[in-house]
Protein backbone atom coordinates (compact mmCIF):
# COMPACT_ATOMS: atom_id res chain seq x y z
CA UNK A 1 0.00 0.00 0.00
CA UNK A 2 2.92 2.27 1.04
CA UNK A 3 4.21 1.83 -2.67
CA UNK A 4 1.37 2.71 -4.56
CA UNK A 5 2.60 6.48 -4.62
CA UNK A 6 6.51 5.76 -6.03
CA UNK A 7 5.28 3.22 -8.41
CA UNK A 8 2.86 5.27 -10.74
CA UNK A 9 3.33 2.95 -14.28
CA UNK A 10 0.37 0.63 -13.43
CA UNK A 11 0.98 -2.97 -14.31
CA UNK A 12 -3.14 -3.33 -15.97
CA UNK A 13 -4.42 -0.48 -18.27
CA UNK A 14 -7.95 -1.23 -19.58
CA UNK A 15 -9.01 1.48 -22.31
CA UNK A 16 -12.51 1.61 -23.75
CA UNK A 17 -13.57 -2.14 -23.36
CA UNK A 18 -16.26 -3.68 -24.99
CA UNK A 19 -17.84 -7.11 -24.86
CA UNK A 20 -21.10 -7.98 -26.39
CA UNK A 21 -22.67 -11.29 -26.11
CA UNK A 22 -24.96 -11.87 -28.73
CA UNK A 23 -24.77 -8.18 -29.58
CA UNK A 24 -25.74 -7.01 -25.82
CA UNK A 25 -23.03 -4.92 -24.48
CA UNK A 26 -22.49 -6.15 -20.97
CA UNK A 27 -19.08 -4.26 -20.64
CA UNK A 28 -19.50 -0.98 -22.72
CA UNK A 29 -16.13 0.89 -22.62
CA UNK A 30 -14.41 0.13 -19.42
CA UNK A 31 -11.74 2.30 -18.54
CA UNK A 32 -9.24 1.57 -15.56
CA UNK A 33 -5.48 1.26 -14.39
CA UNK A 34 -4.11 -1.58 -11.78
CA UNK A 35 -1.01 0.57 -9.68
CA UNK A 36 1.97 -2.17 -8.37
CA UNK A 37 1.24 -3.46 -4.51
CA UNK A 38 -2.55 -1.35 -4.55
CA UNK A 39 -5.62 -3.92 -3.55
CA UNK A 40 -7.85 -3.00 -6.38
CA UNK A 41 -11.66 -3.94 -5.96
CA UNK A 42 -13.91 -4.06 -8.51
CA UNK A 43 -17.96 -3.69 -7.38
CA UNK A 44 -21.01 -4.22 -9.05
CA UNK A 45 -24.54 -5.69 -8.62
CA UNK A 46 -25.12 -9.62 -10.08
CA UNK A 47 -24.84 -9.68 -13.41
CA UNK A 48 -23.56 -6.56 -14.62
CA UNK A 49 -20.44 -8.00 -15.90
CA UNK A 50 -17.60 -8.28 -13.19
CA UNK A 51 -16.66 -11.57 -14.15
CA UNK A 52 -16.63 -10.69 -17.86
CA UNK A 53 -14.13 -8.23 -16.73
CA UNK A 54 -11.64 -10.35 -15.38
CA UNK A 55 -12.23 -13.04 -18.38
CA UNK A 56 -11.22 -9.86 -20.20
CA UNK A 57 -8.31 -9.21 -17.94
CA UNK A 58 -7.06 -12.62 -17.93
CA UNK A 59 -7.12 -13.03 -21.47
CA UNK A 60 -9.60 -16.17 -21.45
CA UNK A 61 -12.27 -13.89 -23.47
CA UNK A 62 -11.64 -11.78 -26.09
CA UNK A 63 -13.03 -7.94 -25.99
CA UNK A 64 -14.40 -6.23 -29.53
CA UNK A 65 -12.97 -3.05 -29.07
CA UNK A 66 -10.22 -1.67 -26.47
CA UNK A 67 -6.98 -2.49 -25.28
CA UNK A 68 -5.73 -4.61 -22.30
CA UNK A 69 -2.31 -3.54 -21.92
CA UNK A 70 -0.84 -5.56 -18.97
CA UNK A 71 3.07 -4.95 -17.31
CA UNK A 72 2.68 -2.51 -20.79
CA UNK A 73 2.26 -5.36 -23.04
CA UNK A 74 -1.02 -5.47 -25.17
CA UNK A 75 -2.66 -8.81 -24.54
CA UNK A 76 -5.17 -8.33 -27.02
CA UNK A 77 -2.69 -8.64 -30.06
CA UNK A 78 -0.67 -11.93 -28.61
CA UNK A 79 -0.47 -15.73 -29.43
CA UNK A 80 -1.56 -18.38 -26.93
CA UNK A 81 2.58 -18.65 -26.23
CA UNK A 82 3.10 -15.06 -25.26
CA UNK A 83 -0.17 -14.96 -23.59
CA UNK A 84 0.63 -17.73 -21.55
CA UNK A 85 4.06 -16.29 -20.75
CA UNK A 86 1.92 -13.37 -19.12
CA UNK A 87 -0.66 -15.91 -17.84
CA UNK A 88 2.89 -17.46 -15.39
CA UNK A 89 2.88 -13.80 -14.09
CA UNK A 90 -0.52 -13.81 -12.07
CA UNK A 91 -2.46 -15.53 -9.92
CA UNK A 92 -6.10 -16.58 -9.86
CA UNK A 93 -8.72 -17.60 -7.39
CA UNK A 94 -11.85 -18.28 -9.30
CA UNK A 95 -15.24 -18.05 -7.26
CA UNK A 96 -15.34 -21.75 -6.39
CA UNK A 97 -11.66 -22.56 -5.77
CA UNK A 98 -11.62 -24.52 -8.87
CA UNK A 99 -9.47 -26.76 -7.04
CA UNK A 100 -9.06 -29.52 -9.24
CA UNK A 101 -10.89 -32.50 -7.85
CA UNK A 102 -8.93 -35.67 -9.19
CA UNK A 103 -5.84 -34.58 -7.36
CA UNK A 104 -4.82 -33.63 -3.14
CA UNK A 105 -4.44 -30.32 -2.43
CA UNK A 106 -0.80 -31.00 -2.30
CA UNK A 107 -0.74 -31.99 -5.76
CA UNK A 108 -2.66 -29.46 -6.39
CA UNK A 109 -0.34 -26.40 -5.37
CA UNK A 110 2.18 -28.62 -6.78
CA UNK A 111 0.56 -28.74 -10.62
CA UNK A 112 2.04 -25.10 -12.08
CA UNK A 113 5.18 -25.49 -10.70
CA UNK A 114 5.66 -29.47 -11.82
CA UNK A 115 4.79 -27.65 -15.27
CA UNK A 116 6.37 -24.12 -15.57
CA UNK A 117 9.55 -24.72 -13.82
CA UNK A 118 12.82 -27.19 -13.87
CA UNK A 119 13.10 -27.50 -9.63
CA UNK A 120 13.07 -31.50 -9.17
CA UNK A 121 10.45 -33.20 -7.02
CA UNK A 122 12.02 -32.58 -3.60
CA UNK A 123 12.34 -28.65 -3.91
CA UNK A 124 8.28 -28.90 -5.29
CA UNK A 125 7.82 -30.79 -2.03
CA UNK A 126 9.14 -28.14 0.01
CA UNK A 127 7.88 -25.28 -1.33
CA UNK A 128 4.34 -27.02 -1.61
CA UNK A 129 4.22 -27.19 2.00
CA UNK A 130 5.81 -23.38 2.38
CA UNK A 131 2.72 -22.13 0.63
CA UNK A 132 0.17 -24.30 2.16
CA UNK A 133 1.65 -23.12 5.42
CA UNK A 134 1.19 -19.21 4.11
CA UNK A 135 -2.68 -19.85 3.66
CA UNK A 136 -2.84 -21.81 6.70
CA UNK A 137 -3.42 -25.26 5.17
CA UNK A 138 -0.17 -27.13 6.34
CA UNK A 139 -2.54 -30.29 7.92
CA UNK A 140 -4.90 -30.44 4.45
CA UNK A 141 -1.92 -31.68 2.12
CA UNK A 142 -2.82 -35.18 1.39
CA UNK A 143 -6.42 -34.47 1.61
CA UNK A 144 -8.96 -34.21 -1.84
CA UNK A 145 -11.21 -31.42 -2.38
CA UNK A 146 -13.86 -32.78 -1.90
CA UNK A 147 -12.69 -33.47 1.39
CA UNK A 148 -12.06 -29.60 2.67
CA UNK A 149 -14.64 -27.16 3.78
CA UNK A 150 -15.29 -24.23 1.12
CA UNK A 151 -13.01 -21.66 2.95
CA UNK A 152 -10.20 -24.53 2.91
CA UNK A 153 -11.20 -25.09 -0.72
CA UNK A 154 -10.45 -20.69 -0.84
CA UNK A 155 -7.43 -21.36 0.90
CA UNK A 156 -6.43 -24.17 -1.47
CA UNK A 157 -6.91 -22.25 -4.29
CA UNK A 158 -5.04 -19.68 -3.09
CA UNK A 159 -1.95 -21.78 -2.30
CA UNK A 160 -2.01 -22.63 -6.16
CA UNK A 161 -2.35 -18.89 -7.23
CA UNK A 162 0.56 -17.82 -5.62
CA UNK A 163 2.65 -20.87 -6.29
CA UNK A 164 4.73 -19.37 -8.89
CA UNK A 165 5.41 -15.98 -7.17
CA UNK A 166 3.23 -14.04 -9.12
CA UNK A 167 3.19 -10.14 -9.68
CA UNK A 168 -0.83 -9.97 -10.16
CA UNK A 169 -3.72 -11.60 -8.27
CA UNK A 170 -7.36 -11.66 -9.45
CA UNK A 171 -10.19 -12.77 -6.92
CA UNK A 172 -13.75 -13.62 -8.37
CA UNK A 173 -15.90 -13.35 -5.61
CA UNK A 174 -13.52 -14.35 -3.00
CA UNK A 175 -16.18 -13.84 0.52
CA UNK A 176 -19.27 -15.98 -1.97
CA UNK A 177 -20.38 -18.80 -0.44
CA UNK A 178 -18.50 -18.52 2.70
CA UNK A 179 -19.98 -17.26 6.85
CA UNK A 180 -19.03 -13.93 7.67
CA UNK A 181 -16.32 -15.25 9.98
CA UNK A 182 -14.62 -17.44 7.11
CA UNK A 183 -15.15 -14.91 4.97
CA UNK A 184 -13.13 -12.44 7.54
CA UNK A 185 -10.46 -14.30 7.21
CA UNK A 186 -10.07 -14.76 3.56
CA UNK A 187 -10.14 -11.21 3.84
CA UNK A 188 -7.41 -10.99 5.99
CA UNK A 189 -5.16 -13.77 4.13
CA UNK A 190 -5.41 -11.88 0.93
CA UNK A 191 -4.00 -8.73 2.86
CA UNK A 192 -1.56 -10.81 4.35
CA UNK A 193 -0.35 -11.62 1.16
CA UNK A 194 -0.64 -8.65 -0.74
CA UNK A 195 1.83 -7.50 1.88
CA UNK A 196 4.18 -10.03 2.19
CA UNK A 197 4.55 -11.07 -1.92
CA UNK A 198 4.17 -7.28 -2.67
CA UNK A 199 1.77 -8.40 -5.64
CA UNK A 200 -1.26 -6.11 -7.52
CA UNK A 201 -4.88 -7.80 -6.08
CA UNK A 202 -7.27 -6.95 -8.59
CA UNK A 203 -10.79 -8.44 -6.54
CA UNK A 204 -13.95 -8.49 -7.96
CA UNK A 205 -16.78 -8.28 -5.19
CA UNK A 206 -20.64 -7.34 -4.37
CA UNK A 207 -20.13 -8.14 -0.66
CA UNK A 208 -19.59 -4.85 0.75
CA UNK A 209 -18.53 -5.60 4.41
CA UNK A 210 -15.24 -7.50 2.68
CA UNK A 211 -15.01 -5.22 0.03
CA UNK A 212 -14.45 -1.73 2.43
CA UNK A 213 -12.01 -4.22 4.32
CA UNK A 214 -9.40 -4.76 1.88
CA UNK A 215 -9.28 -1.61 -0.87
CA UNK A 216 -6.84 0.79 -1.27
CA UNK A 217 -8.85 1.98 -4.04
CA UNK A 218 -12.43 1.01 -5.64
CA UNK A 219 -14.06 0.72 -8.38
CA UNK A 220 -18.21 0.58 -9.09
CA UNK A 221 -19.03 -0.99 -11.89
CA UNK A 222 -22.81 -0.14 -13.66
CA UNK A 223 -24.08 -0.07 -17.13
CA UNK A 224 -21.43 -1.54 -18.57
CA UNK A 225 -19.15 1.56 -17.62
CA UNK A 226 -16.98 2.45 -14.72
CA UNK A 227 -19.59 4.93 -12.70
CA UNK A 228 -16.73 5.87 -9.82
CA UNK A 229 -13.17 5.18 -9.51
CA UNK A 230 -11.44 6.71 -6.90
CA UNK A 231 -9.52 5.82 -3.14
CA UNK A 232 -11.26 3.78 -0.68
CA UNK A 233 -12.20 6.92 1.95
CA UNK A 234 -14.09 8.75 -0.68
CA UNK A 235 -16.84 6.16 -1.23
CA UNK A 236 -16.62 5.77 2.45
CA UNK A 237 -17.56 9.54 2.03
CA UNK A 238 -20.56 8.60 -0.41
CA UNK A 239 -21.41 6.00 1.90
CA UNK A 240 -21.67 7.65 5.52
CA UNK A 241 -22.86 10.73 4.06
CA UNK A 242 -26.59 12.22 3.82
CA UNK A 243 -28.23 11.35 0.09
CA UNK A 244 -27.13 14.59 -2.66
CA UNK A 245 -29.63 14.56 -4.86
CA UNK A 246 -27.10 13.59 -7.52
CA UNK A 247 -28.27 10.43 -9.26
CA UNK A 248 -25.16 9.29 -9.71
CA UNK A 249 -23.83 9.45 -6.17
CA UNK A 250 -26.71 8.81 -4.33
CA UNK A 251 -26.78 5.42 -6.47
CA UNK A 252 -23.26 4.16 -5.80
CA UNK A 253 -24.75 5.07 -1.79
CA UNK A 254 -27.64 2.82 -2.15
CA UNK A 255 -25.13 0.27 -3.95
CA UNK A 256 -23.01 0.92 -0.80
CA UNK A 257 -25.13 0.63 1.91
CA UNK A 258 -27.39 -2.36 0.91
CA UNK A 259 -30.72 -0.19 1.18
CA UNK A 260 -33.67 -0.92 -0.49
CA UNK A 261 -35.02 2.58 -1.42
CA UNK A 262 -32.97 4.36 -3.87
CA UNK A 263 -32.06 5.10 -7.98
CA UNK A 264 -31.57 1.52 -8.44
CA UNK A 265 -34.98 0.72 -7.19
CA UNK A 266 -36.61 2.98 -9.23
CA UNK A 267 -34.50 2.69 -12.48
CA UNK A 268 -35.49 -0.80 -11.99
CA UNK A 269 -39.49 -0.04 -11.33
CA UNK A 270 -39.12 2.45 -13.97
CA UNK A 271 -37.39 0.51 -16.52
CA UNK A 272 -39.20 -2.76 -15.85
CA UNK A 273 -42.55 -3.31 -17.45
CA UNK A 274 -41.92 -2.01 -20.79
CA UNK A 275 -38.71 -3.88 -20.70
CA UNK A 276 -40.05 -7.17 -19.71
CA UNK A 277 -43.10 -6.69 -22.64
CA UNK A 278 -40.37 -5.99 -24.79
CA UNK A 279 -38.15 -8.47 -23.95
CA UNK A 280 -40.81 -11.45 -24.36
CA UNK A 281 -42.18 -9.91 -27.34
CA UNK A 282 -38.98 -10.62 -28.83
CA UNK A 283 -38.25 -13.58 -27.63
CA UNK A 284 -40.85 -15.38 -29.73
CA UNK B 1 -35.86 -19.21 -34.74
CA UNK B 2 -34.88 -21.65 -32.66
CA UNK B 3 -38.17 -23.25 -32.13
CA UNK B 4 -38.00 -26.76 -33.10
CA UNK B 5 -40.47 -27.53 -35.10
CA UNK B 6 -41.12 -23.83 -36.99
CA UNK B 7 -40.04 -23.64 -40.89
CA UNK B 8 -40.41 -26.09 -43.31
CA UNK B 9 -39.22 -29.43 -43.28
CA UNK B 10 -36.52 -28.37 -46.03
CA UNK B 11 -35.09 -25.21 -43.95
CA UNK B 12 -35.71 -27.71 -40.88
CA UNK B 13 -33.35 -30.62 -43.07
CA UNK B 14 -30.93 -28.15 -44.49
CA UNK B 15 -30.62 -26.49 -40.69
CA UNK B 16 -29.79 -30.02 -39.79
CA UNK B 17 -27.00 -30.74 -42.92
CA UNK B 18 -25.60 -27.66 -41.77
CA UNK B 19 -25.52 -28.12 -37.88
CA UNK B 20 -23.57 -31.57 -39.08
CA UNK B 21 -20.81 -29.51 -40.85
CA UNK B 22 -20.44 -26.87 -38.39
CA UNK B 23 -19.85 -30.00 -35.69
CA UNK B 24 -17.72 -32.27 -38.52
CA UNK B 25 -15.26 -28.51 -38.23
CA UNK B 26 -15.39 -27.83 -34.44
CA UNK B 27 -13.78 -31.77 -34.12
CA UNK B 28 -11.64 -30.93 -36.75
CA UNK B 29 -10.63 -27.63 -35.04
CA UNK B 30 -9.94 -30.46 -31.76
CA UNK B 31 -7.82 -32.88 -33.64
CA UNK B 32 -5.73 -30.12 -35.10
CA UNK B 33 -5.01 -28.75 -31.85
CA UNK B 34 -4.85 -32.28 -30.54
CA UNK B 35 -1.57 -32.63 -33.43
CA UNK B 36 -0.19 -29.55 -32.11
CA UNK B 37 -0.44 -30.87 -28.53
CA UNK B 38 1.30 -34.29 -29.53
CA UNK B 39 4.10 -32.52 -31.48
CA UNK B 40 4.84 -30.53 -28.34
CA UNK B 41 4.39 -33.54 -25.86
CA UNK B 42 6.84 -35.36 -28.12
CA UNK B 43 9.08 -32.66 -27.93
CA UNK B 44 9.14 -32.22 -24.07
CA UNK B 45 7.87 -35.33 -22.88
CA UNK B 46 6.83 -35.24 -19.00
CA UNK B 47 6.72 -38.36 -16.73
CA UNK B 48 3.26 -37.10 -16.05
CA UNK B 49 2.17 -37.37 -19.53
CA UNK B 50 2.70 -41.38 -19.33
CA UNK B 51 0.82 -41.54 -16.01
CA UNK B 52 -1.89 -39.72 -17.02
CA UNK B 53 -2.42 -41.87 -20.65
CA UNK B 54 -2.04 -45.13 -18.00
CA UNK B 55 -4.72 -43.84 -16.19
CA UNK B 56 -6.96 -43.40 -18.82
CA UNK B 57 -6.43 -46.63 -20.54
CA UNK B 58 -7.48 -48.08 -17.39
CA UNK B 59 -10.06 -46.46 -17.15
CA UNK B 60 -11.55 -46.93 -20.54
CA UNK B 61 -10.28 -49.82 -21.52
CA UNK B 62 -9.65 -52.42 -18.59
CA UNK B 63 -12.91 -51.31 -16.90
CA UNK B 64 -14.93 -52.43 -20.23
CA UNK B 65 -12.80 -55.44 -21.03
CA UNK B 66 -16.17 -57.33 -19.02
CA UNK B 67 -18.58 -55.76 -20.91
CA UNK B 68 -16.97 -56.31 -24.50
CA UNK B 69 -16.66 -59.61 -23.44
CA UNK B 70 -20.39 -60.47 -22.50
CA UNK B 71 -22.00 -58.43 -25.69
CA UNK B 72 -19.36 -59.99 -28.04
CA UNK B 73 -19.73 -63.09 -27.47
CA UNK B 74 -23.76 -62.96 -27.68
CA UNK B 75 -23.06 -61.62 -30.55
CA UNK B 76 -21.15 -65.07 -31.61
CA UNK B 77 -23.67 -67.01 -30.11
CA UNK B 78 -26.54 -65.07 -32.10
CA UNK B 79 -24.88 -65.12 -35.14
CA UNK B 80 -24.47 -69.35 -35.20
CA UNK B 81 -28.41 -69.44 -34.16
CA UNK B 82 -29.68 -67.29 -36.89
CA UNK B 83 -27.51 -68.41 -39.70
CA UNK B 84 -27.37 -72.27 -39.50
CA UNK B 85 -30.73 -73.25 -41.01
CA UNK B 86 -30.10 -71.06 -43.44
CA UNK B 87 -26.93 -72.72 -44.18
CA UNK B 88 -28.53 -75.67 -43.63
CA UNK B 89 -30.87 -75.55 -46.45
CA UNK B 90 -27.78 -75.62 -48.88
CA UNK B 91 -26.19 -78.11 -46.52
CA UNK B 92 -23.36 -75.43 -45.37
CA UNK B 93 -23.64 -75.75 -42.00
CA UNK B 94 -20.06 -76.82 -41.22
CA UNK B 95 -19.17 -72.65 -43.13
CA UNK B 96 -20.60 -71.64 -39.74
CA UNK B 97 -17.12 -70.89 -39.06
CA UNK B 98 -15.90 -68.76 -41.92
CA UNK B 99 -18.74 -66.40 -42.15
CA UNK B 100 -19.07 -65.94 -38.58
CA UNK B 101 -14.93 -65.22 -38.97
CA UNK B 102 -15.13 -62.57 -41.84
CA UNK B 103 -18.22 -60.85 -40.47
CA UNK B 104 -16.76 -60.80 -36.88
CA UNK B 105 -13.21 -59.45 -37.74
CA UNK B 106 -13.96 -56.98 -40.66
CA UNK B 107 -17.27 -55.09 -38.89
CA UNK B 108 -19.05 -56.77 -36.12
CA UNK B 109 -16.07 -56.73 -33.76
CA UNK B 110 -14.99 -53.08 -34.25
CA UNK B 111 -18.65 -51.97 -34.55
CA UNK B 112 -19.97 -53.17 -31.35
CA UNK B 113 -17.25 -52.63 -29.40
CA UNK B 114 -17.57 -48.98 -30.33
CA UNK B 115 -20.65 -48.72 -29.33
CA UNK B 116 -20.45 -50.07 -26.41
CA UNK B 117 -17.41 -47.66 -25.54
CA UNK B 118 -19.60 -44.90 -26.74
CA UNK B 119 -21.53 -45.46 -23.97
CA UNK B 120 -19.66 -47.02 -21.45
CA UNK B 121 -16.32 -44.35 -22.06
CA UNK B 122 -17.18 -41.51 -23.91
CA UNK B 123 -20.32 -40.92 -21.87
CA UNK B 124 -17.73 -40.81 -18.64
CA UNK B 125 -15.16 -38.99 -20.32
CA UNK B 126 -18.23 -35.88 -21.53
CA UNK B 127 -19.24 -36.03 -17.94
CA UNK B 128 -15.85 -35.69 -16.19
CA UNK B 129 -14.96 -32.66 -18.80
CA UNK B 130 -18.04 -31.25 -18.22
CA UNK B 131 -18.19 -31.09 -14.62
CA UNK B 132 -15.02 -29.38 -14.94
CA UNK B 133 -16.15 -27.15 -16.89
CA UNK B 134 -19.02 -26.14 -14.57
CA UNK B 135 -16.29 -25.80 -11.70
CA UNK B 136 -14.47 -23.42 -13.49
CA UNK B 137 -11.73 -25.85 -13.63
CA UNK B 138 -11.26 -25.47 -17.24
CA UNK B 139 -10.98 -22.05 -17.29
CA UNK B 140 -8.18 -22.06 -14.18
CA UNK B 141 -6.16 -24.31 -16.32
CA UNK B 142 -6.14 -22.09 -19.38
CA UNK B 143 -5.55 -18.91 -16.36
CA UNK B 144 -2.71 -20.80 -15.20
CA UNK B 145 -1.09 -21.39 -18.80
CA UNK B 146 -2.00 -24.70 -19.03
CA UNK B 147 -3.31 -26.23 -22.08
CA UNK B 148 -6.54 -28.66 -22.00
CA UNK B 149 -6.15 -29.94 -25.04
CA UNK B 150 -2.86 -31.30 -24.33
CA UNK B 151 -4.02 -32.25 -20.44
CA UNK B 152 -7.01 -33.45 -21.14
CA UNK B 153 -8.22 -34.18 -24.54
CA UNK B 154 -4.64 -36.06 -25.44
CA UNK B 155 -4.60 -38.83 -22.79
CA UNK B 156 -8.25 -39.06 -23.88
CA UNK B 157 -8.51 -39.49 -27.58
CA UNK B 158 -4.94 -41.64 -27.39
CA UNK B 159 -6.78 -43.96 -24.85
CA UNK B 160 -10.15 -44.54 -26.56
CA UNK B 161 -7.64 -44.79 -29.96
CA UNK B 162 -5.52 -48.00 -28.26
CA UNK B 163 -8.05 -49.09 -26.30
CA UNK B 164 -10.52 -49.59 -29.23
CA UNK B 165 -7.71 -51.37 -31.40
CA UNK B 166 -6.82 -53.57 -28.31
CA UNK B 167 -10.79 -54.59 -27.07
CA UNK B 168 -11.19 -54.72 -31.25
CA UNK B 169 -8.42 -57.82 -31.08
CA UNK B 170 -10.31 -58.98 -27.97
CA UNK B 171 -14.01 -58.56 -29.46
CA UNK B 172 -12.79 -60.88 -32.49
CA UNK B 173 -11.87 -63.50 -30.40
CA UNK B 174 -15.00 -63.54 -28.42
CA UNK B 175 -17.27 -63.47 -31.38
CA UNK B 176 -15.46 -66.38 -32.81
CA UNK B 177 -15.70 -68.15 -29.32
CA UNK B 178 -19.32 -67.34 -28.81
CA UNK B 179 -19.82 -69.16 -32.10
CA UNK B 180 -17.97 -72.22 -31.27
CA UNK B 181 -19.50 -72.44 -27.94
CA UNK B 182 -22.59 -72.20 -29.64
CA UNK B 183 -21.62 -75.12 -32.36
CA UNK B 184 -20.74 -77.12 -29.83
CA UNK B 185 -23.49 -76.88 -27.64
CA UNK B 186 -26.46 -76.00 -29.96
CA UNK B 187 -25.70 -77.70 -33.61
CA UNK B 188 -24.16 -81.22 -34.85
CA UNK B 189 -20.56 -82.26 -34.64
CA UNK B 190 -19.84 -81.65 -38.61
CA UNK B 191 -20.42 -77.88 -37.31
CA UNK B 192 -17.80 -77.92 -34.54
CA UNK B 193 -15.48 -80.04 -35.18
CA UNK B 194 -13.34 -77.87 -37.55
CA UNK B 195 -14.58 -74.79 -36.52
CA UNK B 196 -11.18 -73.36 -35.75
CA UNK B 197 -9.51 -74.91 -38.68
CA UNK B 198 -12.38 -73.76 -41.38
CA UNK B 199 -12.22 -70.21 -39.51
CA UNK B 200 -8.35 -69.87 -40.13
CA UNK B 201 -8.25 -71.05 -43.25
CA UNK B 202 -10.76 -68.62 -43.96
CA UNK B 203 -9.60 -66.28 -42.90
CA UNK B 204 -6.80 -63.85 -44.21
CA UNK B 205 -4.41 -61.49 -42.30
CA UNK B 206 -6.38 -58.12 -44.18
CA UNK B 207 -9.31 -59.19 -42.50
CA UNK B 208 -8.27 -58.79 -39.30
CA UNK B 209 -6.24 -55.54 -40.21
CA UNK B 210 -9.32 -53.57 -42.12
CA UNK B 211 -11.72 -54.05 -39.05
CA UNK B 212 -8.36 -52.99 -36.55
CA UNK B 213 -8.34 -50.05 -38.64
CA UNK B 214 -11.48 -49.36 -38.11
CA UNK B 215 -11.40 -49.70 -34.98
CA UNK B 216 -8.69 -47.71 -34.65
CA UNK B 217 -10.85 -44.53 -36.31
CA UNK B 218 -13.85 -45.23 -34.14
CA UNK B 219 -11.44 -44.82 -30.76
CA UNK B 220 -10.71 -41.54 -32.31
CA UNK B 221 -13.52 -40.53 -33.01
CA UNK B 222 -15.39 -41.50 -29.87
CA UNK B 223 -12.17 -39.78 -28.27
CA UNK B 224 -12.72 -36.29 -29.82
CA UNK B 225 -16.56 -36.24 -29.13
CA UNK B 226 -16.53 -37.33 -25.51
CA UNK B 227 -14.24 -34.18 -25.17
CA UNK B 228 -15.33 -31.91 -27.72
CA UNK B 229 -19.32 -32.40 -25.61
CA UNK B 230 -17.60 -31.90 -22.48
CA UNK B 231 -15.26 -29.21 -23.08
CA UNK B 232 -18.81 -27.10 -24.47
CA UNK B 233 -20.91 -27.92 -21.62
CA UNK B 234 -23.11 -24.52 -20.91
CA UNK B 235 -25.06 -24.03 -18.07
CA UNK B 236 -24.67 -26.80 -14.86
CA UNK B 237 -25.73 -30.03 -14.04
CA UNK B 238 -28.23 -29.98 -16.97
CA UNK B 239 -26.10 -28.96 -19.66
CA UNK B 240 -23.86 -32.00 -18.47
CA UNK B 241 -26.40 -34.48 -18.78
CA UNK B 242 -26.98 -33.36 -22.06
CA UNK B 243 -23.32 -33.31 -23.48
CA UNK B 244 -23.36 -37.59 -22.09
CA UNK B 245 -26.58 -38.02 -23.70
CA UNK B 246 -25.11 -36.33 -27.31
CA UNK B 247 -21.90 -37.94 -26.68
CA UNK B 248 -23.10 -41.51 -27.47
CA UNK B 249 -26.01 -40.12 -29.85
CA UNK B 250 -23.02 -38.68 -31.89
CA UNK B 251 -20.53 -41.04 -31.49
CA UNK B 252 -23.12 -43.56 -32.95
CA UNK B 253 -23.45 -41.84 -35.57
CA UNK B 254 -20.00 -41.05 -36.40
CA UNK B 255 -19.42 -44.85 -36.09
CA UNK B 256 -21.82 -45.71 -38.44
CA UNK B 257 -20.89 -42.90 -40.99
CA UNK B 258 -17.05 -43.83 -40.48
CA UNK B 259 -17.70 -47.61 -41.00
CA UNK B 260 -19.58 -46.60 -44.79
CA UNK B 261 -16.25 -44.65 -45.82
CA UNK B 262 -13.83 -46.92 -44.65
CA UNK B 263 -15.95 -50.16 -46.27
CA UNK B 264 -16.10 -48.10 -49.55
CA UNK B 265 -12.68 -47.07 -49.30
CA UNK B 266 -11.31 -50.96 -48.46
CA UNK B 267 -13.91 -51.99 -51.72
CA UNK B 268 -12.41 -49.64 -53.46
CA UNK B 269 -8.86 -50.99 -53.19
CA UNK B 270 -10.12 -54.34 -53.44
CA UNK B 271 -9.08 -55.08 -49.57
N1 LIG C 1 -20.15 -16.70 -22.06
C1 LIG C 1 -21.26 -15.93 -22.02
N2 LIG C 1 -22.15 -15.97 -23.03
C2 LIG C 1 -23.26 -15.19 -23.01
N3 LIG C 1 -23.58 -14.35 -22.01
C3 LIG C 1 -22.74 -14.27 -20.96
C4 LIG C 1 -21.54 -15.05 -20.91
N4 LIG C 1 -20.89 -14.77 -19.75
C5 LIG C 1 -21.65 -13.84 -19.13
N5 LIG C 1 -22.75 -13.54 -19.84
C6 LIG C 1 -23.78 -12.57 -19.46
O1 LIG C 1 -23.14 -11.35 -19.14
C7 LIG C 1 -23.71 -10.76 -18.01
C8 LIG C 1 -22.66 -10.49 -16.97
O2 LIG C 1 -22.23 -11.72 -16.43
P1 LIG C 1 -21.09 -11.81 -15.32
O3 LIG C 1 -19.88 -11.12 -15.83
O4 LIG C 1 -20.95 -13.22 -14.92
O5 LIG C 1 -21.73 -10.96 -14.13
P2 LIG C 1 -21.25 -10.82 -12.63
O6 LIG C 1 -19.97 -11.58 -12.46
O7 LIG C 1 -21.08 -9.34 -12.44
O8 LIG C 1 -22.34 -11.35 -11.78
C9 LIG C 1 -24.82 -11.68 -17.55
O9 LIG C 1 -26.04 -11.17 -18.01
C10 LIG C 1 -24.52 -13.00 -18.21
O10 LIG C 1 -25.70 -13.68 -18.53
MG1 LIG D 1 -19.44 -13.28 -11.27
Amino acid sequence: MANVKDNSTPVIQVRDLVKRFDGRAVLDGVNLEVFPGEMLVIMGGSGCGKSTLLRNLIGSMVPEEGVVEIFGQNTLVMDEPELDEIRKRFGILFQSGALFNSMTVGENVALPLKEHTDLDDETIDIMVKIKLEQVGLRQAEDLMPSEISGGMKKRAGLARAVALDPEILFYDEPSAGLDPVTSAEIDYLMMDLAKKLGVASVVVTHEMDSAFRIADRMIMLDKGKVLMAAKREEFETIRDGKPTGDDTKDLIRQFLRGDSEGPITRRRQAGGYEEDILHAAGAR
Amino acid sequence: MAGGLAGNPVERLGAKVLHGFQYAGGLSLLLADLSVGIAKTLRKPKPRDLVSLGEQIVRVGVRSIGIVALVQGFVGVILALQLTPTLEDYGQQAQIATIIGISGFRMLGPIFTAIVISGFAGASIAAELGTMVVAEEIEAMEAMALNPTRFLVLPRVLATFVCMLLLTTFADLMIAAGGWVTAHMALGADVYNRYWERMRDALVFKDYFTGLIQGGVFGVLIGLIACYEGLHVRGGAEGVGRATTMTVVYSIVAIVLAASVCTVIFYTFGF
